[in-house]
């Protein structure tokens, strides 16, 4: 398997503040990457720098094989990279179906029937068929969330960034959208994936990212990520996540 | 003085026309205002380097000079560098020139109100510059407008009767006509403020319900 995102000492600044420094990422064809951190770390910016909506000052990025300088002409990258936001971004003026194929129809220039079928089906597969007509505002969160993936997959990207997709999201809506996720992983779909959601990490991940100050403080596999991390800041960050998992209870019954 | 009922009506069939001019002039000055103000945003919302400058200077000096002082420069200053134009004419050009620049700041202000969001999750999907002010932008933007936008339009109309001045024979200048040949002041002014009413109000209140309409269907939440 050859590498689809290939970053060698990717940085990025915000004026004079670095976000990201040096960062050196390979992430294979099919591969799942699930990138942590504390708020501030750069996860967000280096989602945002693969399909070019941030640009890097310093260092290299290569997509399928291709070097991609500033200049690049974005939107032919952006075609085979989708991305989910936190908060949806659904176009607020438009049914499920128009925002669906607004890509395929405008960007791509597919077939109307083509993009339609495509459309309808993946949106079976995540259990909205029923809500094509509909306009974002009538749908919940989840569901909302769930349309937003379907149409960043209705353009057939070979790569999709999800950032933080269910933070704003109720736990039961945070289960329909995880197992979207989820079945996209199983179909062998390339993946990165900024998450706070400990669990559904180690369940969907080959690869876990630890990354602070905006570097990548440490690379493993989940199960050892987990159980043993190897720097302490690592070790710090979970074990805040455990307090809220372990909090003891105030009355004693 | 006694207020002459019967001449204020014998009057009306004259003003058939003149609303009539009133209406032309109105309805093409917004359609030509909102065409401006469209190419203006398409040039501040690309940030083309040159234009947008210009289409500051020109906002700024159109929206901070009487209607009638550009109007009189049309008519009457345009003559002495050769350009000469009817009283109709040049209604409309300074029409424009201000409608213009008031619409441009209009859609600024409503492309300044789609969230920013909107245009990252646009450019995620591949749009063009182009595309995404079509498609996402500009249908936000002016949903987001309409009211003022609708304001305005009134506003337009209204200010039709600054065109009088050059001899356009709309309400205005109708009016002034008869108040000079029969001194009728009260009845004519009567008349003319009457014609307004008919004419803005129901208008207003039909935009008014065509705001609604497209707000509702757009963003109901």
């Amino acid at each position: 398997m050859s590498a689809l995102i290939e970053l060698t000492r990717f940085s990025k600044n915000f004026g004079s503040v670095p976000v990201l420094q040096d960062v050196d990422l390979s992430v294979r064809e099919g591969e799942v990457v699930v990138i942590l951190g504390p708020s501030g770390c750069g996860k967000s910016t280096l989602l945002r720098c693969l399909n070019g909506l941030e640009l890097g000052h310093a260092g290299q990025y290569r997509f399928a094989g291709q070097e991609l300088p500033a200049t690049t002409d974005w939107r032919q990258v952006r075609q085979q990279i989708g991305m989910v936001f936190q908060s949806y971004h659904l176009f607020p003026h438009m049914t499920v179906l128009e925002n669906i194929l607004l890509g395929p129809l405008s960007v791509q220039k597919r077939k109307r029937v083509d993009a339609q079928q495509q459309a309808e089906s993946l949106l079976t597969r995540v259990g909205l068929l029923d809500k094509r007509d509909a306009y974002p505002r009538e749908l919940s969160g989840g569901q909302q969330q769930r349309i937003a993936i379907v149409r960043a997959l209705c353009m057939n990207p070979k790569v999709m960034l999800f950032d933080e997709v269910t933070a704003a999201l109720d736990p039961e809506m945070v289960k329909e959208v995880l197992e979207v996720i989820l079945d996209l992983a199983r179909s062998g779909m390339t993946l990165l994936i900024v998450t706070h959601e400990m669990a559904f990490a180690r369940a969907v991940a080959d690869r876990i990212l630890f990354m602070d100050g905006g570097r990548i403080a440490e690379q493993s596999a989940p199960e050892s990520f987990f159980s043993a991390p190897q720097t302490a800041r690592a070790q710090q960050f979970l074990e805040k996540f455990s307090y809220v998992e372990n909090m003891p209870k105030r009355k004693t019954s | 003085m006694a207020f002459d009922v019967e001449f204020a009506l014998s009057t009306l069939p004259a003003f058939v026309s003149a609303v009539g001019v009133t209406l032309q002039v109105g309805f093409i000055a917004i359609g030509t205002s909102l065409c401006v103000a469209l190419i203006n945003a398409a040039i501040t919302a690309f940030g083309w380097p040159i234009l947008r400058p210009l289409v500051r200077v020109y906002v700024e000096l159109a929206r901070n000079t009487p209607l009638l002082i550009q109007l009189f420069f049309i008519y009457f200053a345009l003559p002495a560098l050769g350009i000469r134009l009817s009283g109709f004419a040049s209604a409309i050009i300074a029409m424009t020139f201000m409608g213009g620049a008031y619409l441009t700041e209009i859609l600024r202000a409503g492309i300044d109100a789609v969230p920013r969001s909107q245009i990252e999750s646009g450019l995620s999907i591949g749009l063009s510059r182009w595309q995404l002010l079509r498609h996402v932008i500009l249908p936000q933007a002016g949903i987001l407008s309409l009211p003022a936008l609708f304001a305005n339009f009134i506003f337009l109309l209204k200010e039709t009767t600054v065109v009088s001045a050059v001899a356009v024979p709309e309400i205005l200048y109708t009016t002034k006509s008869y108040i000079a040949l029969y001194y009728k002041t009260y009845e004519m002014l009567a008349v003319m403020t009457g014609l307004c009413v008919l004419l803005f109000v129901p208008m207003s209140l039909l935009l008014r319900l065509i705001e609604r309409r497209l707000q509702h269907g757009q963003f109901g939440s």
